[in-house]
């Protein structure tokens, strides 16, 4: 009997289709990887399964049965628990406290009989608990073997972790496969997402793959390799935009980082004695899966952030320890992945453009609206950007609000342009029009950090690829020579 | 001066500290439930001076000192729930809801004040609380211990209060909800509610504060009585990192300085006395500016929740 | 079972228009019981509240006179907000500007008003900034929340004035009555219309409500104050000086209060006396929420706050209810439209289950 059958599902947002048709089995006794790139449709199937998410059609059957899932309540019920990297414990109550929560008898917390029924499930299930700890003071493995004991104080018999190792260092992720190991023993049936494919061929028995909201196969640990699962992840053409081939070389190093280490706001180790160099000309792409740290690498060269040590030199100087408005003024662009951190919503489209160099727009403290509106004109027109300079930026399209940061960081021509997944989330059209703009730079002579985790972006501007992994650079590899599967074994941490 | 005269000296300012610190506590303990769960209640003030207010009126009315603290905690519990409609069903700013609601209460006060009595001359009074002899009167100690019944109720309160918030289903709520209303969301507990109920619950802790006022320390009811206490309260919180057990001492500090003014001054010290009654508020700046950099207020603190 | 579910919404742009005016009825139902309890015809109350002071020149300057001080409390909030900067200590500025100004008067002699009445504006500036420095320091540096130290600092004003009055400032003429000496001829404030209360601090109000306008709107300071106040993050990403620019708002704010405490002295009271604000700085703070921090609709709305002040008087007078019937109005007018502002973003739904 399958502890866990999904029949045909399907699940739209609007334009996007997260998942079609997918089917997913999942054995009693056994570790199942669900495996994929960002946005294959791993999470957003699992949240169907968990209750968070309704299918627009399609069946759920758990031992058998058929089963309506409108709820987490409902799908715990069921004996379904999930483990996702946001905890939802109170960090300032005990393990006990925080276990106890969901009960709703009694005035009166009997803290005593609560840790006796937690000792007696951990000895059960053989998960070492320690009840009168604060959840503060618990390490992220043990906070997350907490989110796991949680599921099984509950009466869970279907386990779904999503990207469990993501938070954990080495030590705790031997924890973490010895304890999923035991539950596997005692019957549990357990779904790991993940995008690791050395973890995923250590710990799981049969592994499925999405790629692009379909399932493209199910297949056992022992008949397939590393390089094969990860064509299945990985595996398309690419199409489009592509760089041209230079021929003269550029050697002039623009952008030295060595040995940047930094830490980043829950105070785990994000950056780990990173090197690499840009040179003039050249577009720098940066892959990896979300979370392995290029967001704190991006907002350190960004000056958001303060590095822990390490040097970065540009043209010569150091900036590691720049205010924003000190990188503003040495010639870096920078156009960061968050929009909002970047443009003050309530005000205008003009006001937005001119914010990093207000003070050329200032004539005695006065504010030139003339050569603002004159400038915003006149990049709305080059940038084609649909909107009117007192339009308010919220008001914009996704696409058009990223041309214009473009536009304001362009048209100063920088020497350096920072970009973090500069088309995610946007329409074809604009996704090509920025791409070529990048391009158009890079030829002018501006050297490009580009951040994507959009594999085709990469490999369509890059002059060489660097894959970053828990904070580290993989290898840096010239794009003529990188192939896809290299690069998606290289992002998935595997070694060479 | 002799030994004695220090002694009564330091007998007398205890004593006085016990006193003028009781409002302070009681308005901290309503203003931690807020907070614990996650409001920053601005409307303490106005709610203790609603609760000195009614206490007073329903007590001169009736007779009956204890029906006016009753009246009065209603009137509390009934402010924080105005207090919750505003930040916690529409999701208001916190800050400017709580002055609001400060503001609309005094003026209710001031208003109802005048409808009564009318412009006095002097302020109404009335035979308020009498201190509680534990301890013989010729015992020098016996001037510490001679406190009302509701200064040794707030000082057991501080461990009952302990034992509700660290022993109690609703305790645990309160403290979860401040910390992660999603967890809570999660483990299937109405946020809106336990945050309710901390609001009415430290309403009525303020509105007490109030009436204490009213009806012991003073035994009057006068046009700016609360004097800025609420905000201290505030204050206070912040200095005790959010911790019950320290209340106290926040407390006696600046209760404390404010009876240390009246002693000095019928000492003959030659400084002006208004230095030593805006002593207390610039002590409570001061401990903040110390404060400052390692607090820890409640994470989820300021911030409607919503379910996304 | 039936339940509800609040839904995020944007209401249509009719419903928008409605509710400012829904809250205003609103209030006015709610102000009727509390009269009707205490035994007041509401509808008699609300002609003295609201048509008889507009009906007569006298009342109507007098409405004039009471919004002068609230036009500059609500701009120089408005202005801090604006910032991000939550200064609820107008109050003590505006006092510590009244106190500058009493002493002032008592200097300054025997020149022409010309000279007298700038000195004195001045003078109320910089104590007012004065008074405004040591939150918005600890704001900056340490991080310490300015609404509870601003606050704080309105009682300590108090027990300032106290100390002068009592103290070095005393006089004698009026025992029950503390009050300092009167200020001089050369501070005391033009009248605008002679034998009336209205006197220039009324023009010199709307002058800084235009000038605080053209700062936020057409200067680079004012543009990186409203970067900081509406995206605190962006503004630092772009290269703005945040601290520096919450700093200078803070004191602007704090000097602009001052200015209306020194106008009072000047204009009103010619001496500084306890009394002197009454929540001056608070009505402010009601003002600027209530303007969504745009400076030129702080003249209406201090204007109505004004008849509301002078209403309160006018309906004490004719029927005898106290005169914090006007605080009544205006602390329930914020909390309605404060509501109300929400009620729009969301909608309540019915869930069936």
């Amino acid at each position: 009997m399958n502890a866990v059958e999904m029949h045909n599902i399907t699940k739209t947002f609007g334009d996007l289709t997260a998942n079609n048709q997918v089917n997913f089995t999942v054995a009693e006794g056994e570790i199942h990887a669900l495996l994929g790139e960002n946005g294959a449709g791993k999470t957003t199937l699992m949240r169907i399964l968990y209750g968070l998410y309704q299918a627009d059609s399609g069946e759920i059957y758990l031992h058998d049965h058929k089963v309506e899932i409108s709820s987490p309540n409902d799908a715990i019920k069921c004996g379904v628990g999930m483990v996702t990297q946001h905890f939802t414990l109170v960090s300032n109550l005990t393990v006990t406290e925080n276990l106890l929560m969901s009960e709703r008898k009694g005035f009166l917390l009997n803290i005593p009989d609560g840790r006796e029924r937690i000792l007696t499930t951990a000895k059960k299930f053989g998960i070492p608990i320690q009840p009168d700890t604060l959840v503060k003071h618990l390490s992220v493995g043990e906070k997350q073997r907490v989110e796991i004991f949680k599921a099984l104080f509950r009466n869970a018999r279907v386990l779904i972790m999503d990207e469990p190792t993501a938070v954990l260092v080495p030590q705790e992720i031997d924890q973490l496969m010895e304890t999923l190991q035991n539950l596997r023993s005692q019957g549990f049936a357990i779904i790991f997402i993940s995008h690791k494919l050395n973890e995923v061929m250590t710990i799981c028995d049969r592994i499925t793959v999405l790629r692009d909201g379909e399932m493209i196969g199910t297949v056992n640990k022992k008949d397939v390799t590393q390089e094969e699962l990860a064509k299945m992840m990985v595996g398309r053409e690419t199409f489009g935009i592509s760089r041209e081939s230079r021929k003269e070389e550029q050697q002039q190093i623009i952008l030295d980082v060595k040995d940047l280490s930094a830490i980043d706001k829950k105070g785990h180790l994000a950056l780990n004695n990173i090197s690499f160099n840009i040179k003039k000309g050249e577009i720098l792409g940066v892959a990896g899966v979300s979370g392995n740290g290029q967001s704190e690498l991006a907002q350190a060269l960004s000056g958001m952030l303060k590095p822990k040590s390490g040097s970065v030199l540009f043209k010569g100087k150091e900036i590691s320890k720049c205010t924003p408005a000190e990188i503003i003024k040495v010639g870096i662009g920078r156009i960061p992945e968050e929009r909002n951190t970047s443009v003050v919503n309530e005000m205008t489209v003009a006001e937005n453009i001119v914010m990093e160099h207000i003070d050329e727009f200032t004539d005695n403290g006065l504010i030139n609206k003339r050569k603002i509106m004159e400038i915003c004109e006149k990049l709305i027109a080059d940038f084609n950007i649909k909107a009117k300079p007192g339009d308010r930026i919220r008001t914009l399209s996704g696409g058009n609000m990223q041309k214009a940061l473009l536009a304001r960081v362009l048209y100063r021509k920088p020497e350096l342009i920072i970009v973090s997944q500069p088309t995610r989330g946007l329409d074809v059209g604009a996704t090509e029009y920025i791409r070529l703009k990048l391009l158009e730079q890079a030829k002018m002579g501006a050297a490009v950090l580009l951040f994507s985790e959009d594999l085709d972006e990469i490999f369509a501007l890059s002059d060489r690829i660097a894959v970053i992994y828990e904070g580290r650079i993989m290898d840096i590899i010239p794009s003529t020579k990188a192939t896809v599967e290299q690069v998606g074994l290289l992002m998935a941490g595997a070694s060479k | 001066m002799t030994d004695n005269s220090v002694m009564i000296i330091i007998v007398g300012l205890i004593a006085a500290t016990l006193r003028v610190s009781t409002p302070l506590i009681l308005g901290t303990i309503g203003e931690l439930f807020c907070e614990k769960s996650g409001v920053l209640n601005l409307g303490i003030e106005g709610t203790m001076v609603i609760g000195a207010f009614i206490g007073f009126t329903v007590a001169d009315a009736t007779g009956s000192l204890w029906t006016g603290i009753l009246v009065s905690i209603l009137a509390g519990i009934i402010a924080g729930l105005l207090m919750s409609i505003m930040t916690v069903w529409l999701g208001v700013n916190q800050h400017v809801s709580g002055l609001g609601i400060t503001l609309f209460l005094s003026a209710i006060a001031s208003y109802g004040y005048r409808l009564v009595y009318g412009e006095p001359t002097t302020p109404p009074t009335l035979d308020g609380f009498s201190v509680v002899s534990i301890l013989p009167d010729n015992l020098l100690v016996s001037r510490i211990t001679n406190q009302y019944l509701l200064t040794y109720i707030a000082l057991l309160l501080i461990p009952i209060i302990w034992f509700i918030v660290n022993k109690t289903r609703i305790g645990l709520w309160i403290r979860a909800v401040g910390e992660n209303p999603e967890a809570v969301d999660a483990a299937g507990v109405n946020v809106y509610w336990t945050r309710t109920i901390a609001l009415m619950i430290g309403g009525g802790f303020m509105a007490l504060a109030g009436s204490f006022l009213s009806l012991a320390q003073l035994g009057a009811y006068t046009y700016g009585m609360i004097a800025g206490r609420g905000w201290v309260c505030i204050a206070l919180i912040i200095f005790a990192n959010w911790q019950p057990s320290r209340i106290l001492w926040g407390a006696f500090l600046f209760g404390g300085a404010s009876a240390l003014q009246l002693r000095l001054q019928s000492l003959g010290i030659k400084v002006p006395y208004e230095l030593f009654l805006s002593l207390p508020y610039l002590v409570t700046i001061a401990a903040l500016a110390l404060a400052g950099r390692s607090v820890t207020s409640p994470s989820s603190m300021l911030k409607p929740y919503r379910r996304e | 079972m039936i339940k509800f579910r609040l839904e995020k919404h944007s209401s249509p742009y009719w419903v928008r228009i409605i509710i400012p005016f829904a809250a205003i009825l609103v209030t006015f139902l709610i102000t009727s019981i509390i009269l009707m309890v205490s035994h007041v015809n509401p509808i008699e109350a609300f002609y003295y509240f609201l048509v008889e002071p507009l009906s007569a020149k006298a009342s109507l300057i007098e409405v004039l006179v009471k919004s002068t001080p609230l036009f500059l409390t609500g701009v120089a909030v408005s202005l801090a907000f604006a910032s991000g900067y939550w200064n609820i200590g107008a109050e003590g500025q505006l006092i510590a500007g009244a106190t500058a100004g009493a002493g002032i008067g008592m200097i300054v002699q025997g020149v022409s008003q010309w000279v007298g009445i700038p000195i004195m504006i001045i003078g109320g500036f910089l104590a007012g900034a004065l008074w405004a420095l040591l939150p918005a320091i600890l704001k900056v540096k340490l991080s310490v929340d300015e609404i509870v130290t601003t606050l704080l600092m309105n009682y300590v004003i108090l027990y300032l004035v106290s100390f002068l009055l009592n103290g070095p400032w005393k006089t004698t003429t009026n025992p029950g009555w503390p009050q300092s000496p009167e200020i001089s001829l050369s501070t005391t404030f033009v009248k605008l219309i002679p034998k009336t209360r209205l006197h220039i601090g009324f023009v010199i109000a709307l002058v800084i409500i235009l000038v605080v306008w053209f700062l936020l709107t057409k200067t680079k300071l004012g543009y990186q104050m409203r970067a900081s106040g509406i995206g605190r993050q962006a503004a630092y990403f772009t290269g703005i000086n945040v601290n520096r620019t919450i700093l200078i708002s803070a004191l602007l704010s704090g000097g602009i209060a001052g200015i209306a405490g020194a106008a009072e002295v000047g204009g009103i009271h010619y001496h500084l006396i306890e009394a002197l604000s009454g929540g001056l700085g608070y009505t402010g703070i009601i003002i600027a929420t209530l303007s969504a921090l745009n400076p030129l609709a702080v003249i209406p709305s201090a204007l109505f706050f004004g008849l509301i002040e002078t209403g309160a008087r006018s309906v004490s007078r004719a029927l005898g209810t106290p005169i914090h019937l006007g605080g009544i109005v205006e602390g329930m007018l914020l909390l309605i439209i404060l509501g109300a502002f929400l009620f729009q973003e969301y909608r309540i739904r019915r869930v069936k289950k």
